[in-house]
């Protein structure tokens, strides 16, 4: 239970850092609030021969807002943005109160969290729920990147070797729009069986935008197949049940230790209706 | 691999050492400075037991190296009590029964000081939530509860 010997540098500056990443590819990992990465070092399952410390990188730990999106720095931590957001954001809020418990957040950065790529993490989740994007450097430039393209797989994201995550950016939802969350979890604070994020606006009764993000239930945050099943209509409790019936057919749970693909995929439907209803019942009419 | 010097404040007391990259925190607490109140449990985050304050804020010692925090201020179970004095909520948890083996008991601590600093008054779902992440197999934590409530309510902290 003690981390493997690996090197140790702490750049001042996003260059420094870059020129790390791409002197050690892939034997290099970045360290921000380290909260997934120390527990794989302490295993022995991550053995990086450096790891690139950005903690005293400077300019990455900003909140600002700009072109109609938060634009969180890198190095935010998730304790920091919980207590900083405003009232527009509270699924995100609603979201970082059930990452991990208080001296996990205080620590753990947003961009860390996203650039793990857990796929029963709450943030990349809710990051692709807000059609939120992600911005890299490299040698060749900055890069920003859909979430929907930026999750690969378990643990891999679009991210290269010699990149750094810089930034997140999460767009501000139309005033009146309605939120869900919801997730199952053996423990409060342990990560999701299945979780499912719903943002929904409507427009005079009727459903003009729905999002929802299914966690835990595929390699990948997933979006759920719903906004063509409800886009026009006015969003009734059958309408729902029928939504998430139809999406989580489509699901690719795994099976594992904890639960099986029948429950994962029964959970996230049930999930699914309950955080599409809260926020239907959140948004404006 | 290379090591380095660095030079920490630990409860009011200045430190400096020379460390390699992988000594986590709490191992440099307790090898290296014998402040071993600071207890390893889980060493992956999961059981609060290594929970120090780092500038003020809960931690995993555990989850962080030595190496990384050249110039901060941290505070162990060994900076409550003043001398022989306990602190208020050192007491409260005797008071209470807040501990049986004691194995959790500096991390807890630490955690309900950090509460208590940022919340002087809280509920008991409260002080449940910010005690989630310390697990404890003795008490069944109502007695913690009991021993934060009463800390909280005493005349100081």
């Amino acid at each position: 239970m003690k981390p493997a010997p690996f090197d140790y540098v702490d750049p001042r500056t996003v260059d420094e850092a870059l020129d790390h990443l791409s002197r050690h590819g892939d034997e290099a990992k970045v360290l921000a609030g380290g909260q997934s990465l120390a527990p794989m070092l302490n295993f022995r399952l991550a053995r990086p021969a450096v790891l690139v410390d950005i903690n005293r990188v400077a300019g990455l730990d900003g909140v600002t807002e700009s072109s109609g999106a938060l634009r969180v720095g890198a190095l935010v931590r998730q304790r920091q943005l919980e207590r900083t957001l405003d009232r527009r954001f509270p699924l995100l809020t609603a979201g970082l109160g059930l990452v991990g418990h208080t001296a996990i957040r205080v620590r753990g950065t947003v961009g860390g969290s996203i650039a793990h790529a857990d796929p029963a993490a709450e943030l990349p989740a809710l990051l692709a729920c807000y059609d939120g994007v992600v911005v890299t450097r490299g040698r060749r430039g900055e890069r920003s990147i859909a979430a929907a393209e930026f999750f690969l797989g378990p643990l891999m994201t679009a991210l290269a070797a010699d990149e750094l995550l810089v930034e997140t950016r999460w767009p501000v939802p139309t005033p009146g729009t309605g939120w869900g969350l919801h997730e199952v979890a053996r423990r409060h604070g342990d990560f999701a069986l299945v979780g499912a994020a719903a943002l929904v606006t409507l427009s005079d009764g009727k459903v003009a935008r729905a999002r929802v993000a299914v966690f835990g239930c595929g390699a990948t945050p997933t979006l759920a197949a719903v906004e063509a099943a409800l886009a026009g209509c006015a969003p009734t409790t059958a309408l729902i049940d029928e939504a998430a019936r139809t999406a989580a057919s489509a699901l690719d749970p795994p099976a594992d230790l904890h639960a099986s693909v029948e429950y994962r995929r029964r959970v996230a439907r049930t999930l699914m209706v309950r955080a599409l209803s809260d926020a239907v019942g959140r948004a404006a009419p | 691999m290379t090591s380095r010097t660095v030079r920490l404040t630990v409860n009011g007391r200045t430190y400096t050492r020379t460390v390699e990259p992988r000594t986590t925190l709490a191992d440099f607490l307790r090898d290296d400075l014998d402040l071993t109140g600071t207890h390893v449990g889980c060493e992956h985050g999961v059981c609060g037991a290594c929970t120090v304050l780092l500038d003020g804020q809960p931690v995993r010692s555990c989850l962080l190296f030595a190496i990384q925090l050249d110039g901060t201020v941290l505070t162990t179970v060994e900076g409550l009590a003043d001398g022989e004095r306990l602190h208020p909520i050192q007491e409260a948890f005797r008071e209470h029964h807040g501990l049986q083996c004691g194995f959790c008991t500096p991390g807890l601590l630490l955690t309900a000081k950090a509460l208590l600093e940022e919340n002087p008054a809280p509920t008991d779902r409260e002080i449940r939530e910010a005690i989630a992440g310390n697990l404890c197999r003795c008490t069944g934590y109502h007695f913690i509860v009991d021993a934060i409530r009463a800390a909280a309510r005493g005349p100081q902290r």
